[in-house]
């Protein structure tokens, strides 16, 4: 039962994360049609806006270590601490949560730029031409993020508040060994919290259920007068905000590199799949769904049976499922079935 | 399209695609690419994209999955020259059947959806091959170090035949021919010819014209009451054993295999290659496969050092600053050269260099007004 509560878990923060990239994928899809297979760079993007706000938040000068006395050492201080004191430590501190305020208007400028001045001219092109474009932008965008910040991952921290470890299995009634990092729970909380406002934000505005309309029957929203390639602009913003908010969060999990939108894309594309094309429900419920199944997958005594089930368990579900229920779990008739 | 192809025009363009594939190490020379290693790059991956083009280009599915292929390929024949013998021939045949096996497999599940969600499946099976490849089946596959020969291989079949080994490890070779330097590369360029003059027999043949409906058309097709999948198969398995073939011709120049072969930036790559050259036609794809390898070569040897030579006689701030932005574009930064000549190809020319070609064949002759009750007329475009 612990281990079981454990690997339950393990897999939410990983599965927040596939699901809020699915998500935005999904909202691409739905509302322009489009195959954005650049997707997982914007994600990557995100941790990059945390990397760049930790490194302007530490800039620091050599200073004496006062605490040596036998000898002049020097140590380096950010200029913060040394203006502010302990505020400027906490505010170093908080780094990651402070970099979702950047991001959020960085990822929408980046969403916009790119949905006007490149994905607007592809609606009309086969998915194949579209699926190659974003490829191509993919590459371009993570050589450049390689060609500032080199190759190598670079670790960052969560705040010292929730950097321990959180000891649920006690919380909880299930016993002292189930212990669970506190800063993978605040991002579970975080991505539910992202995925909750998506929804609502789509079901509660005015702007959300013309976004929905459009997603059902495009043309007759534009026939009612409704500028519906603006709105649409707008969704692809908010969908590249998402994806960037999914990347920050997530550094003190993983450390960034260039490379990791990559891999987050292919496992994002196989839950768009099994979750059904064009279905944000579906997107999400797969998300959790698989995450927690990878880390089932991942515990020893599974590996034991089936060795090397960790690697592969998420395509051959993918696999299964699209022979299965071709639409995915939650997929509607006439979508991407041309 | 004209319809204007005959036997006659079809043996013309053999044989002058042989002819300019055998003599390239004389005119590739003052290219600075008519050296063996470079050239085999050309045919292996000219391969490669022929056989990609066969499924992309002539029928529409898109496989993101195709460095899978390659990868099987190379393992198979790698392990041939462990196992048997040296010589070639084996492993030629050995990488065939298993990547065409492979291809059958993976063909069966994926052909079962069309579009976006057949890429998709490709990518799931090829990532899927990758990520094990790196795992459990390090026994196999010799995971990150990748598969290499050693002084111990058994090659039974060596050892029947009285082959004494030398000192180091053995080189490949056709019947005694060191598969090294210039006979490496006159092999994958036989290799290559034969394996465009099927792709050409493919392309005319009734096989040829079915694929060719399944892309204009398939729900046509079917409405017709006709079953395309066993051709739409037959396409994936053929494309598939030509990816197997180039793959043993990579372990043929140089015995050795690793699973990044097998990682879908690779799959991606073909995919360029194909559509920078032309996809659906016969020279584009080998065409766009010389161009990238060589782009890659020329591009990946400069360096700074390289570049403020260049640019030596232009005034210092100049100098500098040129130097700095291009120095982002070559050496380790070919990848972005790679990433931007993507999108400019799929923005501006998604039918390729073969199209480009013709739109330029085709104002040139509307300029000279040539054409009034002229069609145009391409040979084998």
């Amino acid at each position: 039962m612990d281990a079981f509560a454990l690997q339950v878990f393990n897999g939410l923060d990983k599965g927040g994360a596939y699901a809020l990239i699915a998500l935005g994928l999904t909202l691409i899809f739905g509302t322009l049609g489009v195959v954005n297979f650049a997707h997982g760079a914007l994600f990557m993007l995100g941790a990059f806006c945390s990397v760049s706000v930790n490194k302007l938040l530490t800039l620091s000068k050599k200073v004496k270590d006062e605490s040596i006395t036998f000898f002049d050492a020097f140590k380096e201080q950010p200029y913060l601490e040394l203006w502010f004191g302990d505020t400027g430590k906490v505010i170093v501190d908080y780094s990651v949560p402070i970099s979702i305020l950047i991001a959020i208007p960085v990822m929408l400028l980046i969403g916009l730029i790119m949905e006007r001045g490149l994905i607007r001219h592809f609606y009309k092109r086969p998915h194949a031409d579209q699926i190659l474009v974003t490829f191509g932008l993919a590459i371009v965008i993570q050589e450049i993020i390689k060609a500032n910040f080199g190759a190598n991952p670079i670790p960052l921290s969560a705040p010292d508040v929730v950097s321990g470890s959180a000891h649920i299995g006690s919380l909880l009634g299930l016993g002292d060994a189930v212990v669970y990092p506190w800063w993978r729970l605040v991002y579970f909380a975080f991505s539910t919290m992202v995925i909750a406002a998506v929804f609502a934000f789509l079901r509660f505005t005015t702007f959300g259920m013309v976004v929905r309309a459009g997603m059902e029957d495009r043309e007759t929203v534009g026939l009612l007068g409704i500028d519906i390639d603006r709105r649409f602009t707008i969704v692809f913003g908010l969908a590249t905000v998402v994806a960037g908010l999914a990347g920050v969060m997530y550094t003190p999990i993983l450390p960034p590199d260039y490379n990791m939108g990559m891999d987050f894309l292919v496992l994002s594309f196989v839950v768009v799949v099994v979750g059904g094309m064009g279905s944000l429900e579906g997107a999400v419920a797969a998300g959790f769904l698989l995450g927690i199944l990878q880390s089932f997958a991942s515990m020893n005594e599974v590996k034991a049976i089936i060795p090397g089930i960790d690697q592969v368990i998420i395509y051959l579900v993918a696999v299964v499922i699209l022979l299965v229920r071709p639409r995915g779990l939650m997929g509607r008739k006439g979508v991407m079935e041309d | 399209m004209s319809k204007t192809y005959t036997k006659h025009s079809d043996l013309i363009l053999l044989v002058v695609f042989s002819g300019v594939i055998l003599t390239m190490p004389i005119w590739l020379a003052p290219l600075g690419a008519g050296y063996p290693d470079l050239m085999q790059k050309f045919a292996i991956y000219g391969l490669f994209a022929i056989g990609f083009n066969i499924l992309f280009g002539m029928t529409g599915y898109l496989s993101f999955g195709h460095a899978a292929f390659l990868g099987v390929g190379s393992y198979s024949a790698v392990w041939a020259f462990k196992l048997l013998t040296m010589n070639v021939i084996p492993a030629l045949f050995l990488g065939l059947a298993m990547s065409g096996l492979f291809a059958l497999v993976i063909g069966y599940v994926a052909l079962r959806r069309s579009g976006i969600y057949f890429s998709i499946l490709t990518l799931a099976f090829a990532q899927m091959c990758y990520n094990l490849a790196y795992s459990v089946l390090t026994p196999i596959t010799n995971g990150e170090t990748g598969l290499q020969l050693s002084g111990k291989d058994p090659r039974v079949l060596d050892s029947l035949m009285g082959v004494v080994a030398g000192e180091g490890l053995p080189s490949t070779d056709l019947f005694g021919l060191k598969m090294s330097g210039y006979p490496g590369f006159y092999f994958c360029a036989v290799i290559l010819i034969i394996g465009f003059f099927i792709s050409l027999k493919i392309f005319r043949s009734p096989f040829g014209m079915m694929l060719k409906a399944v892309k204009s058309n398939q729900n046509r097709m079917n409405y017709t009451g006709l079953n395309t999948r066993p051709y739409t198969l037959a396409a994936f398995v053929i494309s598939g054993m030509y990816a197997g073939m180039a793959g043993v011709l990579l372990a043929v120049t140089d015995p050795l295999a690793g699973a990044e072969r097998m990682q879908w930036t690779a799959s991606g790559e073909v995919v360029l290659m194909t559509i920078l050259g032309g996809a659906g036609t016969l020279i584009g794809p080998v065409l766009g496969a010389s161009l990238i390898k060589y782009a890659e070569n020329i591009f990946s040897a400069f360096n700074d050092t390289v570049l403020h030579e260049m640019y030596a006689s232009l005034p210092d701030v100049l100098e500098n600053s040129l130097v700095w932005m291009i120095s982002h574009f070559v050496g380790d930064g070919w990848h972005l050269t790679l990433g931007a000549l993507f999108m400019v190809i799929i923005i501006f020319l998604p039918g390729g260099l073969v199209e480009g070609g013709q739109r330029i064949v085709k104002s040139v002759r509307r300029i000279s007004g040539r054409d009034a009750d002229d069609p145009v007329s391409t040979p084998a475009g």
